[in-house]
């Protein structure tokens, strides 16, 4: 499979999440829509560990060149884990002190 | 066209179609489960480039776990299609244009770029993907962020109390 079709893919689901974050007021959909943003990179970055893979196995067949993508992928996993735990724990809190998970609340932390 | 391809295409078109249902449905409840959708089509991408560990480290984390604490939050707010705020038409008419003019830039510029030229992903082989080597890698090689890691979900864990706690 070319390298293209996966980043058109990565390139769609990244660009749906940006639309939602842009679109929706729903602060647990934002927030939603950017653990598909996440998702996209780490697939992202799958396929290019594969290919990168794919190419130095032609020289040697016990080659572990691509490692590296994976790894972070599941570091990304590991930081987004904790990241929705505590973003989670403010729209509980927030939610609590104006009863809405509207965003637009949010601009009264300006002033 | 082989097997391969045929399961691709239909991971792919599951995807993008749960994204964008993510985002039409009104009911959040509705969205989460589009979600979990969405990380089952990632899940059998990953298996299909020999992904295993994190195929199934995205089905345990993100479809287990993560999902499953949106959807107590969601509940535990009791919101429904009613509640839900709308953003103005003209709003959204502009968010969803950035968001398409970004997605053409970027693809206008995959499509000069000529790293990518007559690039193939591995399909279905090679074994970096596999539980035996990525844990070899991650003990040996990358034992210290792994322990920071650690430190990392300690404080998410004690921020989440933190910040959840009734005061």
């Amino acid at each position: 499979m070319p390298i293209q079709y996966y980043i058109y893919l990565c390139l769609t689901l990244f660009s749906i999440g940006i639309i939602g974050v842009l679109t929706r007021r729903n602060a647990i959909i934002v927030f939603m829509c950017v653990e598909l943003m996440l998702n996209a990179v780490n697939l992202l970055l799958v396929a290019f560990s594969k290919m990168h893979h794919g190419v130095a196995l032609g020289s040697s067949p016990t080659t572990m060149v691509g490692i590296e993508g994976q790894i972070f992928v599941f570091f990304i996993m590991v930081v987004a884990a904790a990241e929705v735990s505590v973003g989670l724990a403010i729209i509980v809190m927030m939610y609590r002190n104006t009863h809405s998970v509207d965003i637009n609340f949010l601009n009264r932390l300006k002033n | 066209m082989s097997t391969t391809d045929i399961l691709f295409y239909f991971l792919s078109a599951l995807a993008i179609f749960s994204a964008i249902m993510v985002l039409v449905s009104r009911n959040p409840v509705h969205s989460v489960l589009w979600l979990i959708l969405v990380f089952f089509a990632i899940s059998g991408h990953y298996i299909l480039l020999n992904a295993q560990f994190l195929a199934i480290v995205n089905l345990i984390v993100y479809a287990g776990a993560i999902m499953v604490l949106f959807l107590f939050v969601i509940m535990l707010m009791n919101l429904n299609a009613e509640a839900e705020p709308q953003k103005h038409m003209w709003m959204k008419l502009a968010g969803v244009i950035s968001g398409g003019c970004f997605l053409m830039v970027l693809v206008s510029l995959v499509r000069q770029a000529t790293d990518m030229q007559n690039k193939s992903v591995l399909m279905k082989t090679g074994d970096i993907g596999l539980i035996k080597n990525l844990g070899k890698a991650l003990f040996s090689d990358y034992v210290v962020p792994f322990e920071i890691s650690s430190v990392l979900f300690l404080s998410a864990m004690v921020g989440a109390v933190v910040i959840g706690k009734k005061d």
